[in-house]
């Protein structure tokens, strides 16, 4: 592994999404926890544990618990409706359409351990399509914290909303990046580092090693901005112009496919609006057999793929 | 389109209480033909729709509006009102003129169904239309979303009670049976589903789609109290809609016929969705108001 995540203390972001919810729990009877078998995998046991009533534990029937979600908003409550990323996402696709998005019910989806989290899993357990997927959805939006103190910011700021949130948590174990001064806000990106050769754009787990990549490229004498884009919908399209503008150089690196991610929407804006040279890094296939880290190498999803990415734009 | 009058039912349960069971059927009746009469013109306005869906609910439907529901018309989202569910979205046509001669909104907006911006869409949508809990069309989804009700339901101070409606082929859903379990296993008494036992889907019978049959034993052996009745029949309706809240979740099975009350529409599998002429519309409004 790299430098930053050898030295650094690491969080689970699961953590502080957990104790987030107890806490906004004990303090509002209406937020509510749903999950699919996954007490456990979601981190929910001291919710359970302190709000027994208060924890609906539907079994594994993705469709029924994400409708049960939408039937507990229109009760009046806050579900955050919890289950591993693949299946909360795939398996009950339509009911988040049709139940969560179109009804416009503040539900708030938390999709755990996405991305190549489940590396040797395979590919059914890999969480890659959901911001494709999701990202189509219109009144869903789409976060995607990077570190613990980001969770719990995300975490408060979804339940306080009145709209439907997608949540992504995720299991790598991550650095703290985001300064203490800085506050989550929806759509809008933060800048971690200025520069002015090239911008790294992350999200959640590729966002420390964007700034990894951001130390490589500066011992190549390259100065690379980089954007922690914390909502990947609503896009901060003013961040990602800007930094297209005054950088005249883009890298996007997800744990999610290329097709329809972070990537594509980010060359979406700039097509349209700047055509600007682009790296979109992230998962291009249904992955080979590998650990989350073999799986990261593999996909160039490291600071090395990153800075390497940076560098053929700069050639 | 011509305008029939809105009933304009006080459905409260104030009122719902002072009336006996002759006044009850009687204005069960009165907005069933309502409805019906409303539909029609509806589809024939619209060149779209689903006739024979509609008339088999219309007789559930109208029941549940004229004296079962405790909800407030004027007072859309008060919190402890009764939740009703369509599941079976295509009825919308029905579900709208329930609504509108029930005081939810006027009955002069059904003269817009499916027209360009009108919000009667072809399936119901909650964030155009008042008395809508939640958007349907996609079969599958409403029971699952009335279990959340009824949870929600049992977490609050002041319950109150859900009822969903679920068309017969749409139990064909997995999704369903999900839900199914997850009512019984939770005990939700507040819970009824009704299905309306029609026994056609869009292509064919259900019995020769893909057989629902023992369909009561199914229900029971899940754990649901189930009970099978004339879904016509207001008064037997009535009766089982009102029991008192029991110890497991609650199924009725109405049994049906599509397009009920046209006689050439009547149990006949093409009629899912096709749109009378303009001479079977007037064959059918005098079938229908005679």
């Amino acid at each position: 592994m790299t430098a930053v995540q050898e030295s650094a203390p690491t969080f689970d972001n699961r953590q502080a999404f957990a104790e987030e919810l107890i806490r906004l729990a004990r303090q509002d009877p209406r937020i509510v926890a749903v999950c699919n078998d996954s007490v456990g995998s979601s981190n929910l046991g001291a919710f359970q544990k302190e709000f027994p009533d208060r924890l609906i534990n539907v079994g594994i029937a993705e469709q029924d618990m994400v409708g049960v979600g939408a039937g507990l908003a229109n009760g009046g409550f806050i579900p955050f409706v919890c289950a591993a990323g693949p299946f909360l996402t795939g398996r009950a696709l339509e009911q988040i359409k049709a139940d969560v998005a179109y009804s416009n019910f503040h539900v708030v989806l938390c999709a755990m351990s996405p991305g190549m989290a489940y590396g040797e899993l395979g590919p059914t357990h890999h969480s890659i399509e959901d911001f494709a997927w999701i990202g189509a959805l219109d009144n869903m939006t789409i976060v995607v914290p990077a570190d613990p103190q980001q969770t719990r910011e995300a975490v408060a700021w979804a339940a306080s909303t009145d709209k439907p949130v997608y949540l992504r948590v995720g299991r790598f174990k991550v650095p703290a990046v985001t300064p203490p001064d800085v506050t989550f806000e929806l759509g809008r990106a933060v800048t971690l580092r200025e520069g002015g050769d090239v911008t790294l754009i992350g999200t959640g787990t590729t966002v420390s090693r964007a700034l990894e990549a951001a130390d490589l490229l500066a011992a190549q004498g390259f100065e690379a901005r980089v954007l922690n884009m914390a909502t990947v919908k609503p896009l901060d399209e003013a961040a990602v112009l800007a930094a297209a503008r005054e950088t005249g150089r883009v890298v996007t690196a997800e744990e999610a496919t290329t097709r329809g991610g972070l990537g594509s929407m980010v060359a979406h804006v700039l097509a349209v609006n700047h055509p600007t040279p682009m790296r979109t890094l992230g998962v291009t296939e249904f992955a080979p057999t590998g650990s989350a880290a073999y799986l990261l190498e593999h996909f160039h999803l490291t600071a090395r793929g990153i800075a390497d990415a940076a560098l053929e734009l700069l050639r | 389109m011509t305008t029939i009058p809105s009933i304009r039912m006080p459905v409260r349960p104030a009122r719902l209480a002072s009336l006996d069971a002759a006044e009850r059927e009687e204005q069960a009746r009165a907005l069933s033909r309502s409805v019906r009469l409303s539909v029609l013109e509806m589809i024939e306005h619209a060149g779209l729709g689903h006739i024979g869906g509609d008339f088999s609910v219309t007789d559930i439907l109208a029941t549940l509006f004229s004296s079962v529901l405790h909800v407030r018309p004027q007072e859309h989202d008060w919190p402890e009102r009764d939740r009703f569910i369509l599941s079976k979205g295509h009825a919308a046509a029905a579900l709208y003129a329930a609504l509108a001669h029930s005081g939810f909104f006027p009955v002069s907006a059904l003269g817009t169904f499916m027209d360009p911006l009108s919000m009667l869409n072809g399936h119901p949508n909650r964030n155009k239309v008042l008395g809508i809990e939640t958007n349907t069309g996609p079969l599958g989804h409403g029971l699952p979303v009335a279990v959340g009700c009824a949870i929600a339901s049992e977490l609050s101070p002041q319950p109150w009670r859900t009822y969903v409606v679920l068309g017969d082929g749409e139990l064909q859903e997995g999704s369903n049976w999900e839900a199914i379990m997850t009512a019984a296993h939770r005990r939700l008494g507040t819970l009824t589903a009704v299905v309306d036992r029609n026994r056609l889907q869009q292509g064919a019978r259900t019995e020769d789609t893909n057989s629902l049959e023992p369909l009561a034993d199914k229900w029971r052996a899940f754990g649901w109290e189930v009970h099978e009745v004339d879904g016509h029949d207001h008064a037997a309706l009535y009766e089982v809609f009102s029991l008192a809240p029991g110890e497991r979740p609650r199924c009725v099975i109405a049994h049906t016929v599509k397009g009920k009350g046209v006689s050439f529409i009547e149990d006949r599998v093409e009629w899912h969705h096709k749109v009378p002429s303009r001479e079977q519309v007037e064959q059918a409004r005098k079938e229908l108001e005679a």
